[in-house]
């Protein structure tokens, strides 16, 4: 009896701490790494790009450049609201200071084809707070259900 | 209503109701004959000029399209978001496509036609009265949702098939055969109207019971006997209600009533009538696969995968098919089974079927698998919402202007906060599926000892899915 309340205990504890770290983590912004400048070739055809992911640090000023490799498309960064495009033989840029951190998707914003609502690529700005304080707000709940239904 | 003493999150008690027919004007609009043929009629309107749109938009790309965006942007996340889990199968109520079918077997479109109705009648097969040629069907629709979300005449295809099917259908079967057992569309409303908080019902047993004949299943000359099939006097759940009104014009006594109630309570009611069954099991793993295979191929960026959906190449299609076929009727079952194993295992019980376990721990992907596809049209809403606006006001693409914003450029929205958004959303239903797999737990194994072992699992189970759903959207 007294190991099962022991483990419970524990568990509890460990639960709450998750949803405290999540709970701060959403208040405190993460400490960025000292900034590098960053440049990207991306090069867009129907329906992709590549590189389809691509990671920074938060507070790097980051310059893109957008090649079309065959018919007119655009690239609108969600987060940031930017956006360039490119065309064949004239190439698009964006520069921006990648200050929100966490996944955004970038997309397509020049009707390029059939598909073209789902061209769309990826940007990391680590570090992924939003992704951390999620999983552990989940795993946190899942701790103290355990918790409360195996008391 | 099954009472249950058992409270959701042990707060909320699951028996509550707020009749919203007990407001005498509510009541009145609802029996009148108007309702639901006036939604329904406005409905056929706007379907006709999808069908319009569609059939004139071709092959063209689809972003401009008024089928289209009305279609997969307006209509399906507003089944996702607000009517299936908010009212049930309200979308059925109002819906044009079996409209002709109604119509022919009932001669009348507004009036009662007492007697029998029109039409061959026969009776759909018992063997498949259920939802498996539904779950094959949207199965088999969604091999080519590639070319449906994006192409309009493939959307015109798809509807045509749904009303052509409708109307035949109707002609051969009983009543709203069609609606039951094989609309595509009709699945997984049914499946997550459990969820809903709204709810047909009838009120007190003890009127029914001295009530003969049951005009709510019979009709009379006030409305039709419950075109679903139902026994509105004494049907638990959801699914197959397609609260088309007709019970609260044929009872005499104003029995029947609509009821707010907490979100979820079906998840619970196992009877003899409508017991769990693995066909609503598969549903629940075939919705929660799709959403992972149409984010990785719509929201992801990954070209390749984009390839393989939208049939650049004939062997990279088969691939898809073959992918999605398996991943949704074998590999999720399958995971899902091990950790439905385990539960047993784990709880020591012998005498309750590894397969009702199975089966009834299903349920919880309900409340799952909502905010599974809630989180994923949040993902498609706020992006690319703005279209709407635009192709309102020329749905043609004839250079009308009906409202003004046909110059309305392309205008993503809140995508900054999109990724809090989903993953709130995701937390949210995570906690009623934890919450009714508890209860589910209790309902399984009758020994508490078990029920606490046996619920680890799947509570182990509901926790990893929500993290690959978070990965997915945020990560
Ligand atoms: S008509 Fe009304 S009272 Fe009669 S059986 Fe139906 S619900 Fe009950
Ligand atoms: S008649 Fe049948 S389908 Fe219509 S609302 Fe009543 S129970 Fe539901
Ligand atoms: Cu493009």
């Amino acid at each position: 009896m007294m190991r099962k309340k022991v483990v419970l205990f524990a568990t509890a504890a460990l639960g709450g701490l998750c949803i405290l770290i999540a709970l701060v983590g959403i208040a405190t912004p993460a400490a960025a790494e000292s900034p590098r400048e960053r440049f990207f070739e991306i090069h867009a055809k129907r329906f992709d790009y590549t590189p389809g992911t691509i990671q920074v640090n938060q507070g790097d000023k980051v310059t893109v450049r957008l090649i079309s490799e065959d018919v007119s498309h655009g690239l609108y960064l969600d987060g940031y609201e930017i956006k360039t495009s490119a065309h064949p033989g004239e190439e698009g840029t964006l520069t921006f200071v990648a200050d929100k951190t966490g996944r955004y998707t970038f997309r397509c914003a020049t009707t390029c084809g059939e598909f073209h609502p789902y061209m769309v690529g990826y940007l990391n700005v680590e570090p992924n707070s939003r992704l951390w304080i999620f999983a552990l707000l989940t795993v946190g709940v899942a701790l103290c259900s355990a918790v409360i239904v195996l008391r | 209503m099954i009472e249950t003493k058992d409270k959701l999150f042990g707060v909320v008690d699951l028996n509550a109701r707020f009749e919203l027919t007990k407001f005498k004007p509510v009541r009145a609009i609802l029996k009148s004959r108007w309702m639901p043929l006036l939604p329904i009629l406005l409905n056929l309107f706007i379907f006709v000029i999808i069908l319009l749109a569609a059939f004139t938009g071709g092959y063209s790309a689809g972003n401009y399209n008024f089928g289209i965006m009305i279609v997969w942007i307006l209509w399906w996340v507003l089944l996702m978001m607000m009517l299936v889990p908010g009212l049930s199968r309200a979308w059925c109520m109002m819906c044009p496509f079996p409209i002709f079918s109604d119509w022919a077997q009932r001669t009348k479109l507004f009036d009662v036609k007492t007697g029998k109705l029109g039409g061959l009648n026969f009776k759909w097969p018992k063997k498949l009265s259920n939802m498996w040629v539904m779950n094959i069907a949207f199965l088999v629709t969604t091999f080519f949702s590639g070319f449906m979300t994006v192409m309009p005449f493939a959307t015109f295809i798809l509807l045509g098939i749904i009303i052509l099917g409708a109307f035949i259908v109707g002609l051969v079967f009983e009543k709203r055969t069609f609606c039951l057992y094989l609309c595509p569309v009709s699945g997984f409303q049914g499946l997550y109207s459990q969820f809903a908080t709204v709810e047909v019902r009838r009120k007190d047993w003890d009127i029914c019971k001295n009530h003969n004949p049951k005009t709510c299943f019979v009709g009379n000359e006030n409305g039709y006997g419950c075109p679903w099939l139902r026994t509105p006097f004494d049907f638990q759940k959801n699914t197959y209600c397609g609260m088309c009104l007709e019970c609260l014009k044929t009872c005499p006594y104003d029995n029947m009533a609509i009821n707010l109630r907490p979100p979820g309570v079906d998840l619970l009611v196992e009877t003899k009538r409508e017991p769990k069954g693995l066909d609503e099991a598969w549903k629940a793993f075939i919705m929660l696969g799709i959403a992972i295979v149409f984010y990785l191929a719509f929201q992801g960026p990954w070209g390749f995968f984009k390839d393989m959906v939208r049939g650049a190449t004939l062997p990279g299609y088969l691939g898809y098919i073959a992918f999605h076929a398996t991943f949704n009727l074998l590999i999720i079952p399958g995971v899902f089974f091990v950790f439905a194993y385990l539960s047993k295992r784990l709880s020591g019980n012998t005498d309750v079927s590894l397969k009702t376990i199975f089966t009834n721990f299903a349920y919880t992907l309900i409340p799952m698998g909502l905010g599974v596809w809630m989180g994923f049209s949040v993902g498609i809403l706020l992006p690319n919402g703005s279209y709407i606006l635009r192709v309102l006001s020329d749905p043609f693409a004839w250079g009308w202007n009906l409202f003004g914003t046909a110059q309305i450029p392309w205008t993503p929205v809140l995508t900054g906060v999109m990724g809090y958004l989903q993953g709130a959303i995701l937390i949210v239903f995570f906690a009623f599926a934890v919450g009714y797999g508890w209860l589910l737990a209790k309902q399984i194994y009758a020994d508490a000892k078990q029920a606490k072992r046996g619920f680890v699992p799947i509570l182990t189970f509901l926790t990893l899915i929500t993290l690959v759903f978070l990965w997915l959207f945020v990560g």
